[in-house]
């Protein structure tokens, strides 16, 4: 492109240059328009209007959606259990993960074979993880059972019945799926951190954990960022894993705001409802997005943004 | 270490010495800690997935007498056999093939239109790339479920409603975004002078794509492929509405829907639960350098 010279620029060969550009960029701007940008510019229009998705969308109610919303109990219901998912991922998800990735940094025999299943649960479906699950914490199945046998009987809790208890249990069960996928990007955080460095400290005289603490822990600070963000973005959009296990029951105790959206669009049939809970989403996603860019380098979106988007 | 040692100064020998033994003396106690955490670990991953193996072997009767025991006594055959060729064969393979053609469909559609969009944000220079770039990445921060109840409406109007290609390519259209981000630094890093050779020997911009770019991408485009084949094959929100008839179902709904059926049978339920995780699990054996290069490449850039 480069090469050519301003003067063999004008008349046909631009145009030439603007037939190839809209070839090859039409299929994919084509199918991302029709599919995501307009469903989303769609949803804020439907948001406007009461309608049951069959019928005329002509009951035009101007913003009431949005103010039914923000005065339900299950809308705040929701907004709390994924904040909820939210804290207890950045205060113990991703330091389990990145205190196995720490781990996993040593070489030592067997390290490979840990890496390789500890990501196992990212590639499983969330949905049938859930139902695994959801087998296994029936009353007086494995759970349990196990429970009863090693004489810790006065926990047994109704998992996934208890509303108290449900966020909980669905919170160890996220973390078994994803944990792994967290630890694998650290991981390679830490690969990318030249192992001289952190020698060097501990021939200063540092000892193993400040080492860490003032020396890789810095360094590591784009991907453990990236893996905040991430994990943050996931669980904004919980959907499936509750959809399965509870359908954010009992009595709305594990609702997520995707959950409510899809109850509220399909099971109540509130096409115009559930369509101003989803722009409240589409909002919390931009405000995360648009803090995450404000704060942290785009370099580090690139290639980055993945996991769950599914 | 190294470098104290060839130093050549005794004084220098000595404290490196005592340094490693002091630390070879940490590593054995803090590698036995080590080495516990990570099996209770690797335990708390295997345990529910050998545990569901094994339970789909066993009777309800056996399930339900002794739950903490792991070997079927007596080993039942008859639950993996029904969903492999006895009476559930029919749904669970017919549900295998409709997961199949989704993602054959979804992920050509991807890769094709990433790839070639990629090569326009990658190598071409012309006013609105960056913006319309930027409209891409941000695609990646919205997932299915935002745009769920417009996209079932405008499914349904297209008349793709009860197709698997309204599943499939909604859901190449939500993968692009991380295709692109992925494909266009790989596109960038081809030099320049090979483009140049292509175009001195007569190829056009889609004789350089075609012929050099993408043979020369092979290992991003795996990359790409595997990522949208395990996005797809995943994918529950979608089918979930598109799909209202139970032969197009994909295997996530597919358990689902085995597991209210059955909800009784959990024997049956667990047989049908693994062997619907069987294909992630065979696929991820075979493309897990491209699974984790790929959620990771770009990740440490930073």
């Amino acid at each position: 492109m480069r090469a050519d010279s301003p003067g063999t620029r004008s008349g046909p060969r631009l145009s030439a240059k603007w037939l190839t550009i809209s070839l090859f960029l039409l299929p994919a701007l084509v199918l991302y328009i029709v599919f995501v940008i307009f469903p989303i510019i769609q949803a804020a229009h439907f948001s406007l209007y009461k309608w049951n998705g069959l019928g005329p969308l002509d009951d035009f109610v101007g913003l009431k959606n949005y103010q039914v919303a923000l005065a339900s109990d299950v809308f705040w219901q929701a907004v709390s259990n994924n904040v909820l998912v939210i804290v207890l991922s950045l205060l113990l998800q991703i330091p389990f993960s990145l205190g196995l990735a720490v781990l996993l940094n040593r070489r030592f025999p067997g390290r490979a074979i840990f890496r390789l299943l500890f990501f196992v649960p990212y590639v499983l479906s969330e949905a049938i993880t859930g139902i695994v699950f959801s087998l296994l914490l029936r009353p007086d199945a494995l759970f349990d059972s196990t429970l009863q046998t090693v004489g810790l009987q006065g926990m047994i809790q109704d998992w996934l019945g208890n509303t108290d208890v449900v966020m909980i249990t669905l919170f160890v069960i996220i973390s078994w799926k994803y944990f792994g996928f967290h630890m694998i990007l650290l991981l390679a955080g830490l690969q990318g951190i030249p192992k001289e460095i952190e020698e060097a400290a501990l021939i200063d005289g540092a000892g193993r954990w400040q080492a860490f603490r003032y020396v890789t822990f810095p360094l590591i600070g784009p991907t453990l960022r990236v893996s905040i963000f991430l994990s943050v973005i996931g669980a904004l959009q919980l959907f499936d894993m509750v959809w399965v296990m509870t359908g954010g029951g009992p009595l709305n105790a594990s609702t997520t705001m995707a959950v409510n959206m899809f109850k509220t669009g399909f099971t109540r049939q509130q096409m115009g409802y559930g369509s101003a809970l989803a722009v409240l989403l589409f909002i919390c996603a931009l405000v995360v997005a648009l803090l995450y860019q404000r704060y942290v380098l785009r370099r580090d979106i690139d290639g980055a943004v993945t996991a769950y988007n599914a | 270490m190294t470098t104290g040692a060839t130093t050549g100064v005794p004084g220098d020998t000595s404290t490196s010495l005592t340094v490693r033994r002091s630390k070879s003396g940490r590593r054995t106690t803090g590698g036995v800690v080590a080495y516990v955490v990570l099996l209770l670990v690797a335990a708390a991953i295997l345990v529910p997935i050998v545990y569901a193996v094994l339970g789909g072997f066993k009777s309800n009767g056996q399930l339900a007498a002794n739950p903490v025991a792991l070997i079927p006594d007596p080993w039942v055959f008859g639950n993996y056999a029904d969903i492999l060729w006895g009476v559930n064969a029919p749904t669970f393979w017919g549900e295998v093939l409709n997961s199949v053609i989704v993602a054959i469909i979804a992920v050509s559609v991807t890769v094709g239109c990433a790839s070639a969009a990629a090569f326009v944000f990658a190598r071409m220079r012309f006013r609105g790339r960056e913006a319309m770039y930027t409209l891409f990445v941000f695609g990646l921060l919205f997932p299915t479920a935002v745009a769920i109840l417009p996209l079932y409406i405008l499914i349904r109007q297209v008349g793709l409603s009860g197709s698997l290609l309204g599943v499939a390519l909604p859901q190449a259209a939500f993968g692009l975004p991380l295709s692109i981000v992925i494909l266009r630094p790989f596109f960038r890093s081809i030099p320049i002078e090979l483009e140049d050779a292509a175009r001195i020997d007569g190829c056009g911009s889609f004789g350089f794509f075609w012929r050099v770019l993408l043979p020369l991408s092979r290992p991003a485009l795996a990359t790409v492929s595997v990522l949208a084949i395990v996005t797809t094959w995943n994918a529950f929100i979608l089918p979930l509405v598109v799909l209202n008839n139970a032969d197009q179902w994909t295997l996530p709904l597919g358990v689902m829907n085995f597991s209210t059926t059955y909800s009784s049978d959990a024997a049956r339920t667990l047989a049908f639960t693994v062997v619907s995780l069987v294909p992630a699990l065979l696929f991820y054996m075979v493309a897990e350098r491209h699974i984790v290069g790929g959620l990771t490449g770009g990740a440490v850039k930073g």
